[in-house]
């Protein structure tokens, strides 16, 4: 059978970059991130379960600026997801698709899951501190 | 379109509530039904994580051996386990193209949410019964 040149349709590559579209990028790889960040959940449990050795080495790692950094972008990670999630609620009950609307839902998350994460880590701050 | 004209079952009839994988809409739902779960399990569950900073290892086994701490968090564990099940398996549909990577990846999806679920959840029991 002869070959026929077909037209293809376009793919992601050829729209300009909107934030929407930079967004759902970002609810992806949250969700991978909190994904693979389940096992950091499972030490931390089963380490407690152990007893206080598994426990102190656990506590070494989350303590250090490392498993910090990683404890902030997995809270990060976790209010973005949630954030984002919630407004695909909003858009699965068809609500919010115009274009004033949805950009909003958008900034809005974003500046939330930010302003959530900043404070959650004051809070921890506040409370650790207070040990 | 044979099986339409040999059956008296209506064409919709047929197709409500299975979509066009055929294996209807359940993935979708559940995958809903637990983000509703998390978004409203996600208050107790950060106080919980609060408790927990700067405790020593007796006072973190006491805390996470509660009545209350352990449904919390068992909860969460099998929402938050579905609910990535679900979503990497759609990432991987999305991206791993060759089906027998595809196959291999959803059974390595499967075996890893399971291990993740069941381990904290082991976790979780053990403490409350101190054994």
């Amino acid at each position: 059978m002869a070959h026929i040149e077909r037209p293809i349709s376009p793919h992601l590559s050829v729209y300009k970059l909107t934030l929407t579209m930079a967004m759902s990028i970002i609810h992806r790889a949250t969700g991978i991130a909190l994904y693979v960040g389940t096992l950091l959940l499972v030490w931390w449990l089963l380490a407690t379960a152990s007893g206080p050795s598994a426990y102190a080495t656990f506590q070494g790692f989350i303590g250090s600026w490392f498993g910090r950094l990683i404890l902030f972008g997995y809270t990060w990670a976790l209010m973005h997801h949630l954030l984002g999630g919630m407004r695909h609620f909003v858009w699965d009950l068809g609500y919010g698709f115009g274009p004033t609307e949805r950009e909003w839902l958008t900034r809005a998350a974003l500046v939330g899951s930010i302003s959530l994460t900043i404070m959650l880590w004051i809070i921890a701050y506040m409370v650790g501190g207070l040990r | 379109m044979s099986s339409a004209k040999s059956s008296i079952r209506t064409p919709l009839g047929r197709v409500r509530g299975l979509g066009s994988a055929g294996a209807g809409t359940g993935d979708f739902w559940r995958q809903r039904l637990t983000a509703i779960a998390m978004a409203l399990l996600i208050i107790p569950a950060i106080i919980i994580v609060m408790m927990m900073l700067g405790r020593n290892h007796a006072a973190a086994q006491q805390i996470l051996g509660s009545t209350s701490v352990a449904l919390v968090l068992m909860l969460f564990t099998i929402a938050s386990v579905w609910h990535m099940k679900i979503g990497m398996q759609v990432v991987i549909e999305d991206y791993v193209h060759d089906e027998r990577l595809k196959l291999v990846s959803i059974i390595a999806n499967n075996f890893f949410s399971v291990a993740v679920a069941l381990s904290a959840i082991y976790a979780i029991l053990k403490l409350s019964f101190g054994v």
